[in-house]
């Protein structure tokens, strides 16, 4: 049976200055329980690889609110002032990367591929510093793998093997996060009993899956 | 109507019926309210979703939205998916067309509209995948910054792509950029090929067929 623990177990599972993979998208699909228990026990320090930073007391945007973060992996940070303040203040620094690029990245890390090829960025600032390939007359920028000690994932329903169902645009980056990981946590909306998610309907099959992070709420 | 409000409309004219749509967030979001329903538009939304629809009040879902954030509606018939899916979708050329706003475009048509180096730092999100690898762009945009020219000889914002955009909508203005430069299609009703150099700093090449807008109807 899969280990399901409390938030704060969880929590203290990870040490200060770990770099995290966290799912959302503008803090839909977030998990933001788990992002409340980091707040609490102040976990600093941390590298961040998300899509965004949310806005301030959102998502993502509480552990920036909280000055958690000293580096951010992201395609956008335009709806967090307070990222973008943080940055110009050399508190945290930043790394815009295009969003398909970013996915990718995390695809190649989870997926064994040592990188991949995107026409995305080629001649743009965030080509700088990356190799350009030439594939059949087209140029494409060669970008490389991302992983991280541990992926916070948010899933609709998840039942007690860790199986994972997720839910609309709440889906977002939560999947590739989950294969890229070295230990995922999962926070769910259902936690449901083990055959409730047809094998058809699992998104994420719940090997991949660390631990089960109970928030109170079970179906 | 205002200058938004004719943007969105004739922008509304260029969208073809059946086909799948991305519109950026803020003025270009105002184009899907001139799409008629009979049309069968699909609107993706990069964060996961394709059919994307208004939201009826008081139906918010919280693990639906568009890609700023917003609560959304799905039609009948929506499909939803991860954010590699989507941008698979984008890049691999099955986007028909993407509407994005513009901080400048040069002479040869390049988009700049991402980061103003030392002022505002927003990042790119999905707009570098969406330039390089739609079928069609088109860049809806007021025609001036608070009367300082957007459409300029050459960049002096970091581009978003080194791809040259389809076509340019302003409040003034339809222009297609071209090999030659950027060619004056049409121009908004009252406004003549004069008046829009005169906002332009990039010389504009003026069609000899110029024509008046047509806007889609209210």
């Amino acid at each position: 049976m899969k280990k399901t623990t409390s938030v704060t177990h969880a929590v203290e599972a990870i040490p200060q200055e770990a770099s995290i993979m966290i799912g959302g998208f503008m803090g839909v699909g977030t998990p933001e329980h788990l992002i409340d228990e980091m707040v609490r026990q102040h976990k600093g320090g941390l590298t961040v690889i998300a899509n965004d930073t949310a806005r301030p007391g959102v998502g993502i945007g509480k552990l920036i609110d909280a000055r958690l973060v000293k580096h951010v992996t992201a395609s956008h940070i335009g709806t967090n002032p307070e990222t973008q303040r943080q940055m110009i203040a050399e508190e945290l620094t930043v790394e815009l990367v295009p969003q398909g690029t970013l996915v990718e990245q995390i695809r190649c890390g989870g997926f064994g591929l040592g990188g991949v090829l995107t026409p995305t960025a080629v001649g743009t600032l965030a080509a700088e510093g990356k190799r350009i390939l030439e594939i059949e007359g087209k140029q494409f920028l060669l970008e490389l793998p991302l992983k991280a000690d541990f992926a916070l994932i948010k899933a609709q329903q998840c039942d007690y093997f860790g199986n994972l169902q997720y839910r609309l645009t709440a889906q977002n980056f939560n999947p590739v996060m989950a294969m890229a990981a070295a230990t995922v946590f999962v926070e769910a909306v259902e936690l449901v009993p083990v055959g409730c998610i047809a094998p058809d309907d699992v998104h994420t099959p719940g090997t991949l899956v660390d631990y089960i992070v109970k928030t109170g709420v079970a179906a | 109507m205002n200058g938004k409000q004719l943007i969105a409309r004739r922008v509304a004219r260029e969208i073809q019926p059946g086909s799948l749509v991305n519109l950026g967030i803020g003025l270009p979001t105002m184009v899907a309210q001139y799409v008629p329903e009979e049309d069968n538009v699909f609107f993706q939304s990069e964060n996961g979703i394709i059919g994307s629809g208004g939201l009826p009040d008081g139906m918010e879902n919280t693990s639906l939205s568009d890609a700023g954030g917003g609560m959304i509606g799905a039609l009948p018939g929506a499909a939803a998916f991860d954010s590699a899916f989507s941008f698979g979708l984008i890049r691999g050329g099955h986007l028909d067309m993407t509407v994005l706003g513009g901080l400048q475009v040069d002479s040869q048509g390049r988009l700049a509209n991402w980061i103003i180096p030392g002022e505002r730092v927003p990042g790119m999100g999905g707009a570098m995948d969406l330039v390089t690898s739609a079928r069609k762009v088109i860049v809806a945009m007021i025609h001036t910054a608070k009367g300082t020219a957007k459409i300029v000889e050459k960049l002096n914002l970091p581009m978003t792509s080194d791809r040259r955009v389809d076509l340019i909508i302003t409040e003034l203005a339809v222009i297609r950029p071209s090999e030659q430069g950027l060619i004056l299609e049409e121009v908004a009703p009252g406004v003549n090929a004069a008046q829009v150099q005169d906002q332009t700093e990039a010389k504009l090449i003026v069609s000899d067929s110029v024509t008046t807008m047509e806007l889609k109807p209210t």
